[in-house]
């Protein structure tokens, strides 16, 4: 492999793991506050991708206003979901909350798939986000680029939202002890619901971005995007954000060089996830940035 | 008042007697249709009593059901075909030579199927059996996916993404039916004796387990490989049932499926279990109209694909938020609980829990 195609391929794993980490901060919000497991986060990622596609005909081309405001909506519709299936189960068994997540998840795929059908719908192409730079002998697709800007961005106003503001010292007491935080005499269902909205919000720009890379919408598409921005959740440390990125880009990284390396394994490619979060899980089960703690008698 | 243990087995004889001589009507009058529709909601019993006992019984959160299920599919299929079929099957790349000729009565292969899931779980069970509730969930999904990925990949063992077509007509009704008679007769047996008990102890508090002397390891793969073997059979039903393999078959909404059984119907609970995947998968197969073309006297709605999983995802949300611990919760079906039952109602008593023989 020569320098120029390891680069190339860095700047594509890069960006791909961008791509699961933006996702997989929805999941890793969700459970850090709740212990819930939220399925159907990757529909709405993939609601988010579908809205921009009606928004942006709607609107004829205005992409800025389009996408905005399929990033709002989608936001809504997550905290919606909070509001009508996970909010009246809070104090059942988790595992009623996961199925609530798994119904969901079914709901929102069939609605899709009855409102637009099961056909591939074609993604508008931004002529910002479809243009190819030439640096060195490495083309990088301008997409590539907004991907890894866009997914900083976000990271760096999480991070202050999480550790300046009085909302994230809420969202971290909630996250370190739910019962405590109560106690506290603060607003839960409203942290909730701003987490759900932000995951949310978050997911649609990643599914924005998803759509533009890839630019073929389908009602099924979420399935394995989604799961593996669950698993860079866990690899890098479930219900931390950071842990969230580090997770992200280790899986897009490993991925895409996995199939750089060996071009004759690369129909292994979707397993390369799993087996990486099968040995995370082994030797450090709370995973890269996460703590551990011990079992309480 | 309780009945004999010798007039509780005669009862129980005869009530599977009666099923079956509702299965040979069914068989006989009622067309091939519910036949098929009746077959496979034993199979989703088959499956929903497997994962019962890994994560009902002993609290160990398993999303790796389609690994198991797809293990067991293959397994029996490519050793119940014929070589002719397999040939037939394997035009893109042909089949590793040492699988060709081999070819075992159904029975047989059945029951390897099973046991070959089984191995399996052993296999993975030792390392990732330690690991807490959610993570197991995780590692166990990443497990299921896996195995996908390679049937993919491994196209001279298992036709790869094609699937095999064809299969073998070796199943009925009343075979099915009698497989799911044995496990839930094995998985009422298993959760009355002291394995079951041990099994429910570590489920409610592990630490406390293992200070009362049970070998929490050696429980915990004891039940993930009877819940395995329970899916490896499932499974190898299910693809002679539908008389092909689609890799697709196996993907994390199954294992979704049969969790929603197990969950809806009360964790633990084998009542549950059983009706619900009855019910769900009857009312998912009725439903099938839905998605045809409906006269409605004045206009012609044309059918839309996705309605059915719309009505049952709603259906499934709303049972979820209406009965938090499932439908039957702890209640089991019992002969005596039944007795007790009309014998309270008769009295009037006014004690409560009579009829509760959980």
């Amino acid at each position: 492999m020569t320098l120029e195609i390891f680069l190339q391929n860095l700047s594509n794993g890069i960006a791909y793991g961008s791509l699961y980490a933006l996702i997989a901060i929805g999941y890793t919000m969700v459970y850090g506050i709740l212990r819930l497991i939220n399925f159907a986060h990757s529909n709405i990622f993939l609601t988010g991708a579908y809205l921009a596609f009606v928004l942006y005909a709607a609107f004829k081309g205005n992409w800025i206003l389009a996408y905005g405001l399929s990033i709002a909506l989608t936001a809504c519709l997550g905290v919606l979901t909070d509001k009508i299936a996970y909010k009246p189960i809070r104090n059942a068994p988790r595992i009623s909350a996961l199925i609530s997540a798994i119904a969901v998840s079914f709901i929102i795929e069939n609605l899709l798939l009855i409102i637009f059908g099961g056909r591939p719908l074609a993604f508008p192409k931004i002529s910002l986000l479809n243009k190819i730079y030439n640096v060195g002998g490495i083309s990088i697709p301008s997409i590539n680029i907004a991907i890894i800007l866009v997914s900083g961005i976000i990271l760096i106003v999480l991070m202050l939202i999480l550790y300046k503001t009085k909302t994230g010292l809420a969202m971290r007491a909630l996250s370190s002890d739910f019962d405590t935080a109560r106690l506290m005499a603060m607003d839960v269902d409203k942290i909730v619901s701003i987490t759900f909205a932000i995951g949310s919000a978050i997911a649609a720009v990643g599914g924005i971005m998803y759509a533009s890379k890839f630019p073929q919408i389908h009602p099924y598409l979420a399935a394995m995007p989604g799961i593996k921005a669950f698993i860079a959740a866990v690899v890098g440390g479930i219900g931390n954000v950071q842990g969230a990125f580090i997770g992200g880009l280790t899986l897009g990284l490993i991925e895409i060089l996995f199939v750089a390396l060996f071009p004759s394994l690369s129909g292994y490619r979707d397993a390369i996830a799993f087996i990486v979060l099968i040995i995370i899980l082994l030797y450090k089960p709370t995973g890269i940035m996460g703590k551990s703690g011990r079992v309480k008698v | 008042m309780t009945l004999s243990k010798k007039k509780t087995r005669i009862v129980s004889i005869a009530l599977i007697a009666l099923l079956f001589g509702f299965l040979a009507i069914v068989d006989n009058f009622l067309g091939s249709y519910n036949v098929r529709i009746l077959s496979l909601c034993a199979i989703n019993i088959i499956l929903a009593i497997g994962l019962n006992i890994i994560y009902g019984f002993t609290g160990m959160f398993s999303l790796g059901h389609a690994g198991f299920m797809a293990i067991g599919a293959y397994v029996a299929t490519l050793l119940t075909m014929s070589p002719a079929t397999k040939t037939a099957n394997f035009f893109m790349v042909p089949i590793e030579p040492w699988l060709l000729n081999i070819q075992l009565p159904f029975p047989v292969s059945l029951l390897i199927a099973g046991f070959v899931a089984a191995l399996f779980a052993v296999l993975i069970g030792l390392p990732i059996l330690k690991l807490g509730d959610d993570y197991l969930g995780i590692a166990t999904l990443g497990f299921a996916e896996i195995i996908r990925v390679i049937i993919n990949n491994l196209p001279s063992i298992t036709n790869g993404s094609m699937g095999i077509k064809n299969l073998p007509d070796v199943t009925n009704i009343y075979i099915i039916y009698a497989i799911a008679v044995l496990t839930v007769f094995f998985a009422y047996r298993l959760s009355n004796n002291s394995y079951g008990r041990a099994l429910k102890a570590i489920r409610e508090n592990e630490i406390a387990a293992e200070a009362s002397g049970i070998n929490i390891l050696k429980h915990k793969v004891l039940a993930f490989s009877i819940g395995a073997f329970f899916a490896g059979i499932g499974g190898a039903l299910l693809v002679f049932w539908s008389n092909t393999i689609d890799p697709k078959m196996f993907t994390l909404t199954a294992t979704f499926q049969v969790l929603t059984y197990v969950v809806a119907g009360g964790l633990g609970n084998i009542t549950g279990s059983v009706v619900l995947a009855f019910t769900f998968t009857f009312l998912m197969e009725w439903m099938r109209f839905i998605e045809g073309p409906m006269n409605l006297g004045f206009i012609t709605v044309h059918g839309v694909p996705g309605m059915r999983m719309l009505l049952f995802s709603v259906m499934l949300l709303v049972i979820i938020l209406k009965f938090g611990k499932g439908v039957f919760g702890d209640y089991e079906f019992s002969i005596n609980g039944i007795i007790n039952f009309f014998k309270n109602l008769k009295k009037k008593s006014t004690k409560k829990g009579g009829s509760k023989n959980a």
